[in-house]
């Protein structure tokens, strides 16, 4: 791509490549300035300060850092994502690859039916997503707890402690799995059918191609939907900030690093410390990214 | 693209002609396991179409995956629109108002940089462009209380600004367009058009805008989708409820309704669900409609990196 750019850029003449590109790149970049770097410059100056009820405005240096990283309600929330992270994504992206193999496989019927009924539900709010699975959950007139019911068996206990990580899991990978599905089955499509030739004439059976034709093509955009799913997975607040209005016991206001900044934003009041964390909280997904990034390009180094 | 999804993933031709009648051949078992995958895509949708149509005693009595013997569905839409003075219909068009100015707005503002990055050198290009690629991590979440912070100072919470301004930077959106310009807008049309006398501005809304169209559809169709769908920055930034798109109103009812129990208020259920399944009508519609463009898009930003 640069190369290409660079042999152009010769041809042209220097004062319009001078003045044009700015231009065109300034609106972003403007917008950019003000809404991307100057809120994190600003949270990183008020994690600085603390509210003091003699004194006021206290400059306070790290303390709020240090405060957050000894805050077990933090450290329990971000390990809770974190344990979310491990089960969930693993397992929409291995659903996601299936479903995207037998799509390309060509040995389906439906195919184009079964594609958009599995992308639909990306179209769908979070929001409406948490409310509906809630319901479906729900011991009084979810379907799963009338059936158990009417069979006489004891009704599975989806909002309770031990089952909500992966009642949230099934909510999230309900949501997600079409859209990782059709970025791979995208790019699937782009596979030039030289490959599959060329497989084919040394002997490769599907099965064989899946794993050494597909699959090593299919890096990028596996390593894109990991990214996303590190980025969604750490910031974690609709689904449980929605269930957690019908299961207040089990998900408490600290449920996850995300729900902690916001409670302690509009309920604590505490404004200061909700930019320390939720500073924080960006630092652990800036980090967890490039640790995907770093080990992907890793293993294609070795 | 959406002919060739029929096609099977075709051998070569010159492969032995048994392995390429096995390949053509569609497998009952795979396509009954990826319905019975289907099934459980739809369920939801199923129930809350199902639930539209009922009472609140009919929700809870009747069993939830099949429809009562007195379906309501018109009453309950009714009763969905006129709730609270018809605070309802505020949602809808805040969350459409919201949606279509972030959408255009990103989109535009990612076209016109992304094609600036890629057709263009000038200083600090690089720099730039990788500050705003190390953005695309950070999240968004993390970022809107900061902004909210920020707003504050400034008087802009509780406007309509406040969750149309920070949907309009969109890194992964920039990314998109700088890949997909650098693909499809040739050098040599520009040359062309640079020496019969255009300027670059013309160019771009003449020329390289209609050659972008695939890749600004993707933007544009992702950027909507993700402000129909944000809760978490209009719930943070808006207090008053008729100003909230959809998603907050919903679960504002919804959080009426799980106080309510019975009495006045425990008719909000069927509003929420109602209202849940009405809203989710247009975006569905959309990317049924748009799916030629958005398919395309993603296989750019997917491939290249």
């Amino acid at each position: 791509m640069s190369a290409t750019t660079a042999t152009s850029r010769k041809a042209r003449p220097p004062v319009r490549r001078g003045a044009a590109g700015p231009l065109f790149t300034a609106p972003f970049l403007l917008l950019f300035l003000l809404l991307y770097l100057a809120p994190l410059g600003y949270a990183a100056y008020l994690s600085l300060f603390q509210q003091r009820l003699i004194g006021g405005n206290v400059f306070v240096g790290l303390d709020n850092y240090v405060t957050a990283l000894k805050d077990p309600l933090l450290l329990h929330g971000v390990g809770r994502v974190a344990l979310f992270f491990v089960i969930q994504v693993p397992l929409m992206l291995l659903l996601a690859l299936l479903f995207a193999l037998a799509l390309d496989s060509g040995l389906l019927r439906l195919a184009r039916v079964i594609r958009l009924g599995i992308f639909v539900p990306y179209a769908v709010p979070s929001v409406v997503a948490a409310l509906m699975w809630g319901y479906l959950y729900g011991p009084d007139f979810g379907p799963f707890a009338q059936a158990s019911r009417k069979l006489d068996l004891p009704a599975p206990h989806f909002l309770s402690d031990g089952w909500m990580l992966g009642s949230l899991a099934n909510i999230v990978t309900w949501e997600f799995v079409g859209y990782n599905m059709i970025i791979l089955y995208a790019a699937l499509r782009t596979i030039p059918n030289d490959l599959y030739e060329a497989a084919a004439m040394d002997g490769a059976g599907p099965w064989r191609i899946a794993w050494s034709v597909k699959l090593p093509a299919l890096r990028p955009a596996l390593l894109l939907t990991l990214l996303f799913s590190v980025i969604g997975s750490f910031q974690l607040f609709n689904e449980p900030s929605l269930l957690m209005k019908i299961a207040p016991d089990v998900i408490s206001s600290s449920y996850t690093a995300n729900l902690y900044a916001y409670s302690l934003a509009f309920t604590g009041n505490q404004l200061n410390y909700a930019a320390t964390v939720s500073f924080l909280l960006g630092l652990v997904i800036v980090i967890a990214s490039y640790a995907v990034l770093l080990t992907a390009n890793l293993r294609r180094a070795t | 693209m959406t002919t060739a999804t029929t096609a099977p993933a075709d051998p070569a031709p010159t492969a032995p002609a048994r392995r390429r009648s096995a390949s053509r051949r569609r497998s009952t078992p795979l396509t009954i396991a990826m319905l019975a995958a289907l099934a459980y895509f739809l369920l939801p949708l199923f129930w809350l179409l199902v639930a539209s149509t009922k009472s609140t005693q009919d929700l809870i009595n009747r069993f939830g995956l099949w429809f009562s013997h007195a379906p309501q569905l018109v009453a309950n839409i009714r009763a969905t629109f006129t709730q609270d003075d018809g605070v309802f219909v505020h949602w809808l068009l805040n969350t459409a108002v919201y949606a279509v100015v972030s959408a255009l707005g990103a989109a535009l503002l990612a076209a016109a940089a992304g094609y600036g990055f890629a057709k263009f050198r000038f200083r600090g290009d690089r720099a730039a462009f990788n500050l705003v690629l190390g953005a695309i991590m950070v999240p968004a979440t993390a970022l809107a209380i900061p902004t909210y912070l920020l707003f504050a100072k400034v008087g802009l919470v509780n406007t309509p600004w406040a969750v149309i301004l920070p949907s309009l930077v969109n890194p992964f959106g920039l990314y998109l367009m700088r890949v997909y310009a650098a693909d499809a807008v040739p050098d040599s049309l520009l040359e062309a058009a640079r020496i019969d006398g255009a300027r670059e501005g013309r160019i771009f809304f003449r020329i390289a805008l209609r050659l972008l169209a695939p890749g600004l559809v993707t933007v544009l169709l992702f950027t909507l989708v993700a402000t129909w769908n944000n809760y978490f920055l209009p719930l943070i930034m808006l207090n008053d409820p008729k100003l909230y798109p959809i998603t907050v109103g919903l679960s504002s009812w919804a959080a009426q309704a799980q106080n309510g129990g019975a009495g006045a208020s425990g008719d909000m259920l069927p509003l929420v669900v109602t209202g849940s399944l009405i809203s989710i009508v247009p975006l569905v519609i959309a990317f049924l409609l748009l799916q030629r463009y958005w398919q395309s898009g993603l296989a750019t930003g997917s491939v290249k990196q």
